[in-house]
């Protein structure tokens, strides 16, 4: 009976290895073809002119979209192949009882690596503080997952190069870290809803089951359609706001308005941003047209981040937990950790 | 069978009560199913990331939507003989 239920077993994992092979090549082919088919579908079979202004831009919009939505589908699936077992159940585990500086430093990374939509912040938030993760690590991994995630990362990789990446990354785990560790010396217990610290708590335990090849591939599947299916919407208008940037607004406009030497332009880039709700794949297309238009590259990530870390719709779910005062100190010392951030890059640089 | 669909209301937990009836309706089964919204008594589960279905008392799936057949497959063992 286990002779042919192992090579069954086998033989179902060789299917699904041969698939994984075919969709990676797929990816590659479509990667590779993405320009010369925009070319071909413009150009030869509508007959466009390539180099008018419009049609430029069209081209321009198709070939980008293409582009950042293979890289997305690409990197969420094998993203998700490794993370299949990373839940917010799971970190809270990791988290509890740590040494301070430990689990601030680990909640910001895991915020980043958590794959988490923000309509679940406010079970986390119970789920964390009523288990007796202390307010600032709580924090920490609140900030640092819209800030710093895979789509962030491809996107900006994509449009920014790897250098500001990196920059990018370090600066929102910092930001992350900071505001953690400010909380964490106030004592803003008084200041959160009383309902929360009366949460009952219940851990969901591991069961220790090592996922299958299988199990992986369907998790990551299910992540990367729930993923892609949340932002792609946001990638559109993001290239085509970019686009219209690139297109419309005279060359040197921003380098004059918003140069490296105007300070107060990262303060009013952050405040700009801040009720602008967006998440990374919106906002990262038009940050990289103003950066073309000559912002300083400070103050275009101080844009980013107030867009991504911080929006109205975000205030209005933590109201449920926080009273006005820790929830306008939130805001306030993200905001100046942003500006801080725009301000040291622009004088780096 | 008692079955919660834990959620404060997106579209995942919808889609969650949804396939969860399809589950049952298929089945042919006697099953009670209730929407839990309120965000204590989803963290009282242990559950942070939501949509999750608890099947009489014990969580059984979290932050994602299954298939109906999925659910078909969790409840199947668990319908009472």
């Amino acid at each position: 009976m286990t002779a042919p239920s192992t090579s069954a077993v086998t033989s179902s994992t060789a299917r699904l290895v041969a698939a994984l092979v075919a969709a990676a090549a797929v990816w590659v082919g479509l990667f590779a073809l993405n320009e010369i088919a925009w070319d071909v579908a413009l150009g030869d079979w509508l007959g466009l002119d390539l180099s008018h202004r419009v049609v430029d831009a069209v081209h321009f919009f198709l070939y980008d979209v293409g582009k950042i939505l293979l890289l997305l589908v690409g990197m969420i699936f094998v993203i998700g192949l490794l993370r299949t077992t990373l839940r917010p159940e799971r970190v809270r585990a990791f988290l509890e009882g740590k040494p301070l500086w430990l689990s601030l430093g680990m909640a910001a990374l895991l915020g980043a690596v958590t794959p988490f939509c923000s309509c679940s912040s406010i079970p986390l938030f119970i789920g964390f503080v009523a288990a007796g993760v202390p307010l600032g690590v709580t924090f920490a991994f609140l900030v640092a997952s819209p800030l710093v995630n895979e789509v962030a990362v491809v996107m900006l990789a994509d449009m920014f190069g790897w250098q500001l990446t990196g920059a990018y990354v370090g600066a929102g785990l910092g930001i992350a870290v900071v505001v953690g560790a400010v909380f964490s010396r106030l004592h803003l217990e008084r200041w959160v809803e009383d309902f929360v610290f009366a949460a009952p708590v219940a851990s969901l335990g591991a069961d220790g089951h090592r996922p299958t090849l299988a199990e992986r591939v369907a998790a990551a599947r299910e992540e990367t359609r729930d993923i892609v299916g949340r932002v792609w919407r946001w990638v559109l208008v993001g290239v085509a706001v970019g686009a219209g940037v690139h297109g419309w607004v005279p060359t040197e406009f921003f380098a004059t308005h918003a140069g490296p030497g105007n300070p107060f332009a990262v303060v009013v880039a952050t405040l700009v941003g801040i009720p602008l709700y967006s998440n990374a794949a919106g906002v990262i297309p038009v940050a990289e047209a103003l950066w073309a238009k000559g912002m300083a590259t400070g103050t275009v990530t101080a844009f980013m981040m107030g867009t991504v870390a911080l929006s109205i719709p975000e205030a209005v779910l933590l109201r449920r937990v926080l009273k006005p005062p820790l929830l306008a100190l939130f805001f306030g010392t993200v905001a100046v950790a942003i500006m801080a951030v725009g301000l040291v890059v622009n004088l780096v640089l | 069978m008692h079955i919660k669909v834990l959620g404060p209301g997106c579209r995942n937990c919808v889609n969650l009560e949804r396939v969860t009836r399809e589950a049952v309706d298929a089945l042919g089964i006697e099953a009670e199913i209730e929407k839990v919204t309120d965000y204590p008594a989803i963290a009282g589960y242990g559950v942070m990331s939501t949509p999750g279905l608890v099947v009489d008392g014990e969580v059984v799936l979290y932050g994602r939507v299954p298939t109906a057949a999925q659910v078909r497959e969790i409840l199947e063992p668990r319908v009472a003989g």
